[in-house]
């Protein structure tokens, strides 16, 4: 490197290899991490562009256990009204435990906990949070009293109560029912809203895999709910949680492919140390697991065992999505490269075309196509390790 | 509420919900005029009371800030390279080396050299800091290099799409009848989710450490609303002694700095350009836009940036579909059995 482009590799927080600006040219941004050649780009010092989410793990155990729930109140209204006890009861109980365990988590993160309820002030379509928490707000309850009747039925409470409480365990019970189905079309929003959630920002990674990101989430959700029940109830029962999960592996394992393709450079940190850890073990245990579904259907011990498998996978997609992103929002490299080379090769964005309130089709549309297309297009040839 | 998610606005206030608002307020700020004093850091900091987030030297020029934060609203940044002053002819390159400073110094160095740092007051030969070191810049070529000093004083862009607003969940931020983006500090429940909504990296949750003041909750510049409110110039527009930070009707600015990069271009100043001015770009254009002397992320802008929600229907679209599809798998499976 000339004197000018000096590094100053040193800051405390790790920020790589730096780099001014020199004459219109850029250099490479590279650093440790890097399994291809990396992109030659200018940045600021090799500061990132974009901040990082504020979130912990609370986050992805949050999606990681959405996903859980929703899925479990699918299966857990499918036992009801087929008949499968061994399957309705830890799948109306895994739901309820996750979803309240991830109200949790979602409450936890917050800045100002207390002040959680302010989400209730409005309800905003433009934001996936808002949406999420009426979302929630209508399926918590509802799978809340599943699970309660699905309580009052275990513990056989009608019959022992005294006299005068017995009156609600029996409404509890009757109200499981609707209560469960209700739940049940509701679960497949909270599944797949959550895609929306992390797509819906700036951070490459997240918003780059917006278009599948909601298909390996519904599938995520029902790998690791079809998995559960494979764990929980008996062979014969099982079988619907089964064929949920091997759906599910194959709807995750299906998005996530295309879901890189489309990508593009955003795709990289997958591969690359935590979060490609996590994306690699996500991967062997979806197939493991849903290999295993299949052969052991028979045996007790290989179902639950592969269930197991299955639920890990969907916790191991989760937390390596969402530390990908983390880390494409650390490094300019993945803000600034795929924004210069659009500008390169088609200058910058415009957006002809005064829109007024409510209008959503015309010219504006036609260029929002063709910045998509452009981006896939190049997505397709660009580096992924 | 209004559905638009992307493109041009006529009225960004209006287009909120304000009736008849006033005309909209933003910042032109003119980099080729920025001197690097901070005196808008130091004004923002005091007159909206943001607590100290680090006094660093951060090895990146006298930039000791780093990057917009939660308490950090006006940032300057400053970028040495090897390229000419603009529109002038110093006479530097080319030029032979040799000692330039005064005797003093020359000893200093010469001393240094001989291994005695402590002249220098400094021993950073290991690492280049971009300060002092113990070798003369440029000792390695036998001519000298041109060389220029870029200063910016980076702000919240108070975009017309402005990500951080549509995604806030509890409607804390808000657009002010100035067509602003601002935090509403008392409702704001500390979601995070503006963080990375935000396409330029600015609004931020505060930390504790940096003041238990609104700790735990998003802040960011208010392009001054409590001064708009009483017909006032923010403080930092206020401070700025170059009026490189211009406050006024945007579309006034606008005006202002297309002339001003006109002026430019027939000075020889070729590489002015602006930058998110154009009410078509892909936030819908900013109300504080900048006049740069060189590419976006020489100051670590982005160089195209495209609002996140420009894809939100078709993300909600999908969802949909992806929701339908875990329906109805569900539903399959427990058919499944019985074929
Ligand atoms: S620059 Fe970021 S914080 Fe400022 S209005 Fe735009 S999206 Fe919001």
């Amino acid at each position: 490197m000339s004197t000018q482009g000096t590094e100053h590799g040193n800051r405390k927080d790790d920020v790589r290899a730096v780099i001014g600006s020199a004459g219109g040219r850029r250099r490479r941004g590279g650093g440790e991490r890097s399994m291809v050649p990396p992109a030659e780009f200018t940045s600021y010092y090799g500061r990132p562009v974009l901040k990082p989410s504020p979130w912990q793990a609370d986050i992805p155990a949050y999606l990681f256990l959405g996903g859980l729930a929703a899925g479990s109140s699918l299966l857990g209204a499918g036992a009801d009204v087929t008949g499968r006890q061994s399957l309705k009861r830890p799948a109306r109980f895994a739901a309820v435990a996750a979803i309240s365990a991830s109200f949790a988590a979602l409450v936890h993160d917050l800045g100002k906990p207390s002040r959680f309820i302010n989400m209730l002030r409005v309800a905003k379509p433009t934001s996936p949070m808002s949406v999420g928490t009426w979302i929630l707000s209508v399926y918590g309850p509802l799978a809340g009293l599943a699970g309660a009747a699905e309580l009052v039925d275990t513990v056989r409470a009608d019959r022992w109560l005294p006299g005068r409480l017995r009156t609600p365990a029996r409404v509890l019970h009757a109200s499981g029912r609707p209560a469960g189905i209700g739940a049940a079309l509701v679960a497949p929003a909270v599944a797949s809203y959550t895609a929306v959630l992390i797509s819906d920002t700036a951070t490459p990674t997240w918003h780059a895999g917006h278009r599948e990101m909601p298909f390996l989430f519904a599938g995520s959700a029902a790998a690791a709910s079809g998995g559960l029940g494979m764990i929980a109830a008996s062979t014969t029962d099982a079988g619907p949680a089964r064929r949920l999960a091997v759906g599910g592996v194959l709807l995750d394992l299906g998005a996530e492919q295309l879901m890189e393709k489309s990508m593009g450079l955003a795709a990289e940190p997958m591969h690359q140390g935590k979060p490609g850890l996590l994306m690699r073990a996500a991967k062997a245990l979806n197939v493991v697991g849903g290999v295993g579904a299949i052969v052991g259907r028979r045996s007790r011990a290989l179902s639950a065992a592969s269930g197991a498998a299955l639920v890990a996978g969907s916790a191991c997609t989760r937390f390596g999505i969402f530390y990908a992103g983390q880390e494409s929002a650390k490094d300019p490299k993945y803000t600034i490269v795929p924004q210069r080379e659009r500008v390169d090769e088609q200058g910058p964005t415009r957006v002809e075309g005064l829109r007024t309130r409510g209008t959503g089709a015309g010219p504006a549309a036609d260029a929002r196509q063709r910045t998509t297309s452009t981006l896939s297009r190049r997505g397709t040839n660009s580096p992924i390790t | 509420m209004s559905n638009d998610l992307y493109g041009p606005v006529a009225n960004v206030a209006e287009q909120a919900g304000w009736e008849a608002p006033p005309p909209r307020k933003g910042f032109f700020t003119d980099t080729s005029i920025c001197i690097g004093c901070k005196a808008c850091e130091v004004a923002c900091k005091e007159w909206n009371q943001v607590p100290e987030d680090g006094l660093n030297w951060l090895g990146s020029s006298y930039d000791n800030t780093g990057a917009l934060g939660a308490s950090t609203w006006r940032h300057v940044a400053f970028i040495e390279q090897s390229k000419p002053l603009p529109g002038q002819e110093p006479g530097f390159e080319g030029a032979p080396t040799g000692p330039s400073a005064t005797d003093a110094l020359n000893r200093s160095v010469d001393e240094a050299q001989q291994g005695n740092l402590a002249m220098l007051g400094t021993d950073s030969g290991q690492v280049s800091l971009g300060m002092p070191a113990t070798r003369l810049p440029g000792a390695d070529s036998t001519s000298r290099t041109e060389f220029r000093w870029l200063m910016a004083s980076d702000v919240c862009k108070h975009c017309t799409h402005a990500a951080c607003l549509d995604v806030c969940p509890t409607g804390s931020l808000f657009r002010t009848e100035f067509g602003t983006v601002v935090v509403q500090e008392d409702i704001c429940n500390g979601c995070g989710y503006c963080v990375p909504a935000c396409p330029f990296g600015v609004i931020d949750r505060r930390i504790e450490e940096h003041g238990v003041k609104n700790a735990g909750i998003a802040q960011k510049c208010t392009l001054c609303y409590d001064r708009l409110q009483a017909d006032m110039t923010p403080a930092c527009a206020k401070a700025c002694p170059t009026e490189s930070i211009q406050f006024g009707d945007l579309d006034e600015l606008r005006d202002r700095a297309q002339k001003r990069v006109e002026q430019l271009h027939a000075n020889g100043v070729t590489n002015a350009r602006l930058y998110l001015e154009d009410k078509t770009d892909g936030i819908g254009g900013a109300g504080a836009f900048f006049l740069l002397l060189d590419e976006p992320e020489t100051y670590g802008f982005p160089p195209d940036p495209v609002v996140t929600t420009r894809d939100l229907p078709s993300m909600w679209r999908r969802a949909g579909l992806a929701a339908a599809a875990l329906l109805a798998g569900a539903v399959a499976s427990f058919l499944g059995g019985r074929a």
